[in-house]
């Protein structure tokens, strides 16, 4: 068992002539909880794009659970839960069930069925994120706060060790924020999942993840959240490219 | 003479109705996936490009009188050139994914008019390919269409969980990996493969009617995609039945009974579920 999930080392990526990653080197260790944080534009969708092995890298090496990205295979080590998960057709008639076992599709494989060793696995994930009295409803009966934890079960129910979330709370209310952070601190403690989470709200996120990196365009800033709150504001506002407002929430 | 003995004594009413469960069957069940992708015009497309199809297939009979193709062969052919043409038209303009339809389909009407012209116009015939034929199916479309059938279920059961998964989230199954587009071309030589074998029954211009209605009635009142699947079936094998019965006694187009038993199906469940609602509410308050 490799203690490494991710490194990245000089990895640099362009779209035609925009640079998008120059130079970066990022390494995450096994039980992180890392908060990835960067302005619009700054090359965060990309790096995760990069890590789900959607795009290579132009130049520069990924190793994913000490394995090099190009000859990696276990995917479903990898979970993801993307920003766009609850962009889906509200009207589709399709339950929460059914919705959670798609996360297993790729890992059954074609020309093969769902098992009964299967339909359990469905049901454990969706207890995890504490959502089984829904089991049945359709999907878009419920909130939006709701969906997102029927999202993240989607992504457990192949029990990946690594899961990434790409902004998964935006348009969630306050305190169902405050809840999706309890579950992923669950996630991360008693499950033992390392995490990524790419997430605008700084304040809410360094309260809850143990570590933070700052990206724009290169790695502006890696360490532990109390170094990050130790920053000067003028730092983190440089990283940016402009001034901002960040609320920290102390425990 | 009631139904029953005559569906005894004549081989056609027997073959009309058999032809009937299984497109009341598979109609549905792709029509399905074909509602909740928002895709239905692609069954229109589909259906006027069979017409071509099978406006060629009469033109060759009239002028050379080749029976090596049926219209029904020339139609289905039609309709997976069409099916794969609308996919590469949808590569072709990625912005405007919608246009693949209209082009094919006044494409398909275009060559339809061409190929009727030069078979000497409209004849009874073509009526029948149009709104659909209690008599019209002959043994040998039929084996056609039972082995469509076969095809058509074997590969929706084999890849349901890959269609289901690139329904609800196309980008999910796509990082997950599953191979999209091909799946995707799957799908849409099998709404092919559906369109022309109830092209006999429903006709052309209603065909897509058996696709959709069937969904747009059970996705009222079904929990969950299975379930709407199951109800859609129903609602599609009982149009059938009822409006090939009607069809036959009131000497109308099958075509046209199926698609007012759908409507009907259509106001009632819509009904039901309004009432449904109020009853939820009222819970609710007490």
């Amino acid at each position: 068992m490799t203690d490494t999930i991710v490194e990245l080392k000089n990895i640099r990526y362009a779209y035609e002539d925009k640079i998008a990653l120059k130079d970066v080197n990022l390494s995450i260790p096994r039980g992180a909880f890392l908060g990835l944080v960067g302005p619009n534009g700054g090359g965060k969708t990309t790096l995760i794009k990069l890590l789900l092995g959607v795009l290579t890298p132009q130049h520069g090496s990924i190793e994913l659970f000490g394995t090099p990205a190009n000859k990696f295979k276990d995917w479903q080590k990898i979970g993801f839960v993307s920003q766009k998960a609850n962009a889906f057709n509200r009207g589709f008639p399709a339950t929460v069930k059914e919705v959670v076992a798609t996360g297993l599709t790729a890992q059954i494989g074609y020309l093969k069925f769902f098992t009964k060793k299967h339909r359990e696995k469905v049901k454990e994930a969706i207890e995890l994120v504490g959502m089984s009295e829904y089991i049945n409803q359709n999907i878009g009966d419920l909130s939006g706060g709701q969906q997102q934890r029927i999202f993240i079960a989607r992504a457990l129910v192949s029990e990946p060790e690594f899961l990434i979330l790409d902004e998964p709370t935006v348009g969630i209310d306050t305190e169902n924020v405050q809840k999706f952070y309890e579950l992923l601190g669950k996630l991360n403690h008693e499950k033992k999942i390392t995490l990524l989470l790419v997430s605008h709200d700084i304040g809410t996120m360094t309260s809850h993840a143990n570590g933070v990196a700052c990206l724009n365009k290169e790695i502006h800033f890696h360490g532990d959240t109390e170094a990050f709150h130790n920053l000067s504001e003028q730092r983190i506002s440089s990283f940016y490219g402009h001034d901002l407002n960040i609320v920290t929430h102390n425990h | 003479m009631s139904l029953l003995s005559q569906f005894f004594e004549f081989e056609f009413l027997r073959t009309t109705l058999y032809t009937g469960l299984i497109i009341g069957l598979i109609a549905p069940l792709l029509g399905t996936f074909v509602v909740v992708r928002r895709l239905s015009l692609i069954a229109d497309g589909l259906s006027h490009v069979t017409l071509a199809g099978i406006a060629f297939g009469l033109f060759m009979d009239k002028k050379y009188g080749l029976a090596v193709i049926t219209p029904f062969t020339s139609g289905t052919i039609f309709s997976i050139f069409g099916a794969i043409l609308i996919e590469r038209l949808r590569t072709v303009y990625k912005a405007y994914q919608d246009l693949a339809i209209p082009i094919i389909l006044s494409g398909g009407v275009g060559l339809s008019v061409i190929f009727i012209a030069l078979a000497d116009g409209l004849n009874n015939d073509l009526y029948s390919y149009l709104f659909g034929s209690v008599s019209a199916v002959s043994k040998q479309d039929f084996n056609t269409i039972r082995i469509i059938a076969v095809i058509v279920l074997t590969l929706m059961v084999v890849f349901y969980k890959e269609l289901f998964m690139l329904s609800f989230d196309e980008e999910h199954a796509k990082v997950s990996g599953i191979h999209s587009k091909s799946i995707h071309l799957l799908f849409i030589l099998l709404t092919a493969l559906v369109i022309s074998a109830s092209i006999r029954i429903v006709g052309v211009l209603l065909v897509s009617a058996l696709m959709t209605l069937p969904v747009a009635s059970s996705i009222r009142i079904a929990k969950g995609f299975k379930q709407t699947i199951f109800y859609s079936i129903i609602f599609g094998e009982a149009s059938v039945i009822l409006g090939i019965v009607s069809g036959y006694y009131l000497e109308i187009p099958p075509g046209g009974t199926i698609v007012m038993v759908l409507i009907a199906f259509l106001i009632v469940t819509t009904f039901l579920q309004k009432v449904w609602l109020k009853s939820q509410r009222k819970k609710a308050i007490v």
